[in-house]
C-alpha cells in the first residue's frame, strides 16, 4: 500500500507493525515536499538536522514500545506560531525572521510524547491575520486545487502541506476561522477546539481570548487522534480548562443518548452512522445568506439532506446576532493583538533597525519596517479601540455583544445537538485579489468568527467541489466540550460522502451523493 | 512669608513588594541579588508564545493585607493590562489591576504626638488619647502587579543593559484617600503599613532597598476651604527623611505659586534628595493612555468565603493586641511593650525567654537595655536575632539567684544573644560564677579590712565614700566573682 493513500493513524499501524519504517515514511513526505513544495510554497522552515535524531529516538521507542499511540512514529506539519526549540518560528513576520525559540509548546512537547515527529514549518498570514496566508512575509501559498488561488488562511500551509500529500496531519490554529476555512479551502478536515481544550503555552499570541490550536488532516479520524494527544489541562495555560478531554455527560445526554435507544452498543461503537439517528442538527438561517455563492449553499444543503435521509431531525433555526460577530471579532481580537503585539519591539529579539537612535525611533522605525501591512492596521485598529474615551464605545460593547453571542449559542444548543453551516460564503478566491479591499476580506469570515466569539468547537469537512474545481467545506458546530459529538457527526458524513479526491486526482467522488 | 494660612492633603500610593518564593505569573525564583538574567524564564522575559499564571500566593497575601485594614475582599477579581513601551517591561504591558482590584474600601488608624499637625483636618476623625491623637486614614484600594526589570545606564559606553530578574516580582499597591495633612501623620501610616506587612510576614519593606515604594500626591488649599487644589505626584522618595523634606519642600513651593498668582500644574515631579529639590518629570498633558482593558491569558480570580475565613484564621496577632496582651499577661509598661512589638520577631523572643524565666519585668529589662543596645552597636536589626530563648531565660535566673553578678552576666548575656552560647557552661568554663561560699567572702572581706587599715580608719571617722574603694577591692579579690549586693553586706557588717 501506498503511504500517500493511507490516512494517518493507518501510517501509524503499519510504522508499528514494522512493514514501513519511520525513516521510509519521514522521506516519502520530503520527497513530496521536494517535488511539490517549490510550487507550492507551504512550509516555511523544514525540520534539519534534528529531524534523524528524532527518526531514531521514535524508531527505538517503537520497537521498545515506549509509543503506541494511535499516531506514534507520524510526521506532522506545524504551522509557524507555534513555537518549536531550536527550530525557527517566525510568525511569518520579517519581525522574527530569525527567531529560534528556547522553548517548545506544550503541544509539541505532547506530540513528541505521543511519538510523532515535526516535519517543518508552515507558512500563515503574518502573525495569523489574513484570511488567504497572502499576508506572509516571506512567500505565498498556492492551492495546491488550483495554483492560481489562495489556499485560505491563516494556516495555509499547514492545510497545503495536508491537501498535497506533504504531511499527514498539521497543527494550525484558529483565532476566527483560521483552520476551518483553509481546510475548507483546500479539501481537508480541520477541527477548533473548545477554547480552553488545547493549551496555548507556545503559540505565538494574536487575540488571547479567541486564539485555538488545533489539528488538520485528510479525515475526521486523523484530527480526531491528533486532537486526543494535543488537547487536555496544561498547568502553563491559565486558560486551560481541568476537565477530560472526551465528551462530558451533557454532551452524551443530549445528542447520543436518544440515539443509543434500539441501538445494540457494538453498532454504536462501529457505525457513526447509525448514530445519527435522533440527533438534532439545526441550520442557523443566518448563515445561508443570498449573497453567498449558491453552489456553497447547495452543497451545505446535500449535506443536511444526507443526514436527514439517516434519522437525523434537521430544522431550520435562528441566529439573530450572527449579524454583529464580524465586527464584534474584529474589535476584540485587534485590540488584543495590538496589545500581544507589542513586545515586538526590537530590545530583546527579533527585527531591529541599525544605527544609532534614540530610544523612541528605534522603536518606530523597527516596528514600521518589521511588521507588515495588515498586522499594522490591525494594531491600529485595536489601539484605537482600547484609547481613552473610546473604550466603552468600542472595546466594552464589543465584550459584551461577545457574552451575548455565547448566550445565543448556549440557548440554540438547549435543543440542537450540533449546528451545521457553511465554513465561508464562497470557495478559494484567485491570489492578489483579498487584499485590495481587507473590509471584503474582513467579512468573508461571516461563518467562522461567531464561533470563536462563543468558544466553542467546530469541524470543518470537505463536503464537494465547485464548477471550478475548487473545494467547499461543511461546518459541524458543537456545544462547548462536545467535540466527540462533532467526531460521530463528521465520521457519519464521511462514510456516507466517500473517499474526498486528492488535488489533481480524477474526481473519483464527484458523481457520488453529496460530492 | 505668606499672609494666608494654607492646609496640607496628602494621599499616597505604596507598592511593597511581596516576599513569595516565586514570581507571580511564573516560577522563578524572587531572591533579590543574582547574576543578572539568571532568574527568568520565557514567562518574565517575555518570549514569544509565553503565557502567565498566577502564583496564588500572590493573592493570599493581599487578601490577609486588605483584612488586617479592614477592606473588602472583591468575591471576584480580574487581571488588567497597562500598556506602555519600556525596555524594562518585556511585554511592553504591565499585568496590573484597574477595574476590580482584590481589596477595596480599608482604613489605616494611625497615632501622632498632639502637638504636631494639628490643623482642623477636612478628612478622616480625630480624637485625643492622653498626648497622642488617632487619626483614621481611609484605604481606597489595594491591588496586585507585576513588577518591571531593572535598566542600567552606561552613559560612558552608551548602552543602556536591562536585567529581567526582578520583572515579575509581585508587587501590591496600597492607595489610600488625601486623608494625611503633613509628614508626620504619613510616617505614622507608613510605620503603620509597614508594621502589619511585617507582622503578617508578606514583605520586609525597605525603603532604602526598593521593597517599599512610596509615592506622595499633595495639594494644598486655603485653610477651612473646601475646594481641593491641584496636585502633584512625587516620585524617588527612598527614607522616610526624603519624604519628610519632599512634603515641606512641596508644600512651599506650591504655596508660593500661588501666592505669586500662578497655577500648580498637576504633574508627576521627582525628588533629588542631594539638592533637596523636586523636578518635573511629565505633565499632565503628556501622560500616557495605558488603553487598560482586562488581561485576557489570567482568568478572573474567584474568591470563596472560605478561603477568605481560612486567611482570616490565620491572621497573626497585631502590634497592638500583642503589646495590649503583654501589658496585661506580663504586668510591664505600656511603653516596653510598644518597643518589644516593634518587631514580631523580638516580641515572640521576648514572650518565649519571660516564660521560660519567669521573670517577665527582668526579661523586659534585658531585652530593653541591654539587647537594643548590642543590636544597635551590631548594626543588626531584630529579625537577625537567632539565640535560644532558654539560654536567655537561664541567663537571667542565674542573675535572681545570685549565681552570676550583674556586670559578668552583661558579658554573657551578650555572648547568648549573638552568637547562642549555651550561658551556664559558659560561666563555669570561664569561672564567671559568683562566690557562692559566703566563708570564702567573709574571707576576703577580712583581708582587704587588714591590708587597708589606713581607709579603713578614714570611713570608721566618717568618710562614707571611700567605701566604694573597699568594695572594688573585695571585688578584685574575688576576680569579679563576687556578687557587689553581697559584698556591700559583708563589709558593712565587719566596718
Amino acid at each position: 500500500m501506498q503511504i500517500e493513500q493511507m490516512g494517518a493513524t493507518a501510517l501509524s499501524r503499519e510504522l508499528k507493525k514494522g512493514t514501513v519504517s519511520v525513516a521510509e515514511a519521514v522521506a516519502h513526505y520530503q520527497k513530496q515536499i521536494e517535488e511539490k513544495d517549490g510550487e507550492l510554497q507551504a512550509f516555511l522552515t523544514l525540520t534539519g538536522e534534528d529531524l534523524q535524531r528524532q527518526i531514531d529516538k521514535v524508531q527505538e521507542g517503537i520497537r521498545n514500545g515506549r509509543y503506541t499511540g494511535p499516531l506514534a512514529g507520524v510526521p506532522v506539519a506545524v504551522k509557524d506560531n507555534i513555537c518549536t526549540k531550536g527550530l525557527r518560528t517566525t510568525c511569518a513576520s520579517k519581525m522574527l525572521e530569525n527567531f529560534v525559540p528556547s522553548y517548545d509548546a506544550t503541544v509539541v512537547k505532547r506530540l513528541q510524547d505521543a511519538g510523532m515527529l515535526v516535519l517543518g514549518k508552515t507558512n500563515m498570514d503574518e502573525f495569523a491575520m489574513g484570511s488567504t496566508s497572502e499576508t506572509s512575509s516571506f512567500q505565498i501559498t498556492k492551492n495546491p486545487w488550483n495554483p492560481a488561488c489562495v489556499p485560505g488562511g491563516s494556516s495555509g500551509g499547514s492545510a497545503v502541506a495536508v491537501a498535497a500529500g506533504m504531511a499527514p496531519l498539521a497543527l494550525g490554529s484558529d483565532t476566527g476561522g483560521s483552520i476551518r476555512q483553509p481546510a475548507a479551502f483546500c479539501g481537508v478536515v480541520g477541527l477548533l477546539p473548545t477554547y480552553g481544550r488545547v493549551s496555548r503555552y507556545g503559540l505565538v499570541a494574536y487575540a488571547s481570548s479567541l486564539d485555538q490550536i488545533g489539528p488538520m488532516g485528510r479525515t475526521v479520524a486523523d484530527c480526531k487522534a491528533l486532537y486526543e494527544a494535543i488537547a487536555g489541562f496544561d498547568e502553563k495555560d491559565g486558560t486551560s480548562v481541568r476537565r477530560g478531554i472526551r465528551n462530558s455527560e451533557e454532551c452524551e445526554d443530549s445528542a447520543l443518548g436518544r440515539a443509543k435507544e434500539g441501538l445494540s452498543a457494538d453498532v454504536l461503537r462501529e457505525n457513526s452512522v447509525a448514530r445519527l439517528k435522533g440527533m438534532r442538527i439545526g441550520i442557523p438561517k443566518e448563515y445561508m445568506q443570498s449573497e453567498m455563492n449558491p453552489e456553497v449553499r447547495e452543497a451545505v444543503k446535500k449535506v443536511a439532506v444526507l443526514l436527514e435521509q439517516q434519522g437525523a431531525i434537521v430544522e431550520e433555526m435562528s441566529l439573530p446576532l450572527t449579524e454583529y460577530a464580524v465586527a464584534t471579532y474584529y474589535l476584540v481580537a485587534c485590540a488584543e493583538a495590538s496589545s500581544n503585539l507589542s513586545r515586538f519591539d526590537g530590545v530583546k529579539y527579533g527585527y531591529r533597525v541599525d544605527g544609532e537612535q534614540g530610544l523612541h525611533e528605534m522603536y518606530k522605525k523597527s516596528r514600521t519596517e518589521g511588521l507588515g501591512e495588515e498586522t499594522k492596521r490591525r494594531i491600529l485598529l485595536g489601539s484605537f479601540v482600547l484609547s481613552e474615551g473610546y473604550y466603552d464605545a468600542y472595546y466594552l460593547k464589543a465584550l459584551k455583544v461577545k457574552r451575548l453571542i455565547k448566550e445565543e449559542y448556549e440557548n440554540a444548543f438547549k435543543t440542537c445537538d450540533c449546528l451545521l453551516t457553511p465554513v465561508a460564503p464562497g470557495t478559494a478566491s484567485k491570489l492578489g485579489t483579498s487584499l485590495q479591499n481587507p473590509l471584503q476580506m474582513y467579512l468573508g469570515d461571516v461563518d467562522t468568527v461567531a464561533v470563536n466569539l462563543a468558544g466553542l468547537p467546530a469541524l470543518s469537512v470537505p463536503c464537494g467541489l465547485d464548477k471550478q474545481g475548487l473545494p467547499i467545506g461543511v461546518q459541524f458546530i458543537g456545544n462547548a466540550f462536545c467535540e466527540e459529538t462533532l467526531f460521530t457527526v463528521g465520521e457519519a458524513y464521511e462514510a456516507l460522502r466517500g473517499a474526498f479526491p486528492m488535488p489533481g486526482e480524477q474526481t473519483a467522488g464527484n458523481g457520488k451523493e453529496g460530492v | 512669608m505668606a499672609a494666608k494660612q494654607y492646609d496640607t492633603v496628602i494621599g499616597l500610593e505604596v507598592h511593597i513588594e511581596l516576599s513569595t518564593k516565586t514570581k507571580i505569573f511564573c516560577g522563578c525564583s524572587t531572591k533579590f541579588g543574582a547574576m543578572p538574567n539568571t532568574q527568568t524564564c520565557p514567562v518574565c522575559t517575555g518570549m514569544p508564545g509565553s503565557l502567565p499564571v498566577l502564583n496564588k500566593k500572590v493573592a493570599e497575601y493581599a487578601i490577609a493585607l486588605g483584612l488586617a485594614t479592614g477592606c473588602r475582599i472583591n468575591k471576584r477579581t480580574i487581571f488588567d493590562r497597562k500598556n506602555y513601551f519600556y525596555p524594562d517591561n518585556p511585554q511592553n504591558y504591565q499585568i496590573s489591576q484597574l477595574y476590580v482590584p482584590i481589596c477595596e474600601e480599608g482604613f489605616l488608624e494611625i497615632e501622632t504626638a498632639d502637638d504636631a499637625g494639628n490643623d482642623a483636618g477636612t478628612c478622616g476623625s480625630g480624637k485625643s488619647i492622653g498626648s497622642k491623637t488617632t487619626k483614621t486614614i481611609r484605604i481606597h484600594e489595594m491591588h496586585m502587579e507585576e513588577d518591571a526589570g531593572k535598566l542600567t545606564h552606561n552613559e560612558a559606553a552608551g548602552i543602556s543593559l536591562v536585567d529581567y530578574n526582578r520583572s515579575g516580582v509581585p508587587l501590591i499597591e496600597i492607595v489610600s484617600e488625601p486623608d494625611m495633612e503633613n509628614a508626620e501623620e504619613v510616617i505614622a501610616y507608613l510605620e503603620k503599613l509597614r508594621m502589619i506587612c511585617l507582622y503578617l510576614g508578606i514583605s520586609d519593606c525597605k525603603l532604602q532597598e526598593g521593597s517599599m515604594r512610596v509615592d506622595v500626591n499633595l495639594s494644598v488649599k486655603e485653610a477651612g476651604s473646601k475646594t481641593l487644589g491641584t496636585r502633584t505626584e512625587m516620585k524617588n522618595l527612598n527614607s522616610f527623611k526624603a519624604i519628610t523634606r519632599a512634603i515641606a519642600v512641596e508644600r512651599e513651593r506650591q504655596i508660593a505659586l500661588i501666592e505669586n498668582g500662578k497655577k500648580v500644574e498637576q504633574e508627576t515631579r521627582r525628588w533629588d534628595d542631594t539638592a533637596g529639590e523636586s523636578y518635573s518629570m511629565r505633565s499632565k498633558e503628556d501622560s500616557k493612555d495605558y488603553r487598560y482593558f482586562p488581561e485576557p491569558d489570567v482568568p478572573p480570580v474567584l474568591i470563596s468565603e472560605d478561603w477568605i475565613e481560612e486567611i482570616r484564621s490565620r491572621q497573626p496577632e497585631f502590634r497592638e493586641e500583642k503589646a495590649a496582651r503583654f501589658v496585661a499577661e506580663y504586668d510591664i509598661p505600656a511603653y516596653d511593650a510598644e518597643i518589644l512589638t516593634q518587631s514580631k520577631h523580638m516580641a515572640a523572643l521576648f514572650e518565649e525567654t519571660a516564660k521560660l524565666s519567669g521573670q517577665p519585668k527582668k526579661t523586659a529589662n534585658w531585652f530593653m537595655g541591654e539587647l537594643l543596645r548590642l543590636l544597635k552597636e551590631a548594626g543588626k536589626e531584630p529579625e537577625e536575632l537567632t539565640f535560644t530563648p532558654k539560654y536567655a531565660a537561664d541567663l537571667i535566673l542565674a542573675v535572681e539567684e545570685g549565681k552570676i553578678n550583674q556586670a559578668n552576666a552583661k558579658e554573657v548575656f551578650a555572648k547568648v544573644v549573638l552568637e547562642d552560647v549555651e550561658p551556664l557552661s559558659y560561666m563555669e568554663q570561664q569561672g564567671l560564677m559568683s562566690l557562692s561560699d559566703e566563708g570564702a567572702l567573709q574571707a576576703a572581706v577580712e583581708e582587704v579590712i587588714t591590708e587597708n587599715a589606713g581607709i579603713v580608719e578614714e570611713y570608721r571617722a566618717g568618710k562614707d565614700k571611700v567605701f566604694g574603694f573597699l568594695v572594688g577591692q573585695v571585688m578584685k579579690k574575688t576576680k569579679g566573682k563576687a556578687d557587689p549586693g553581697k559584698v556591700n553586706e559583708l563589709l558593712k557588717k565587719s566596718l
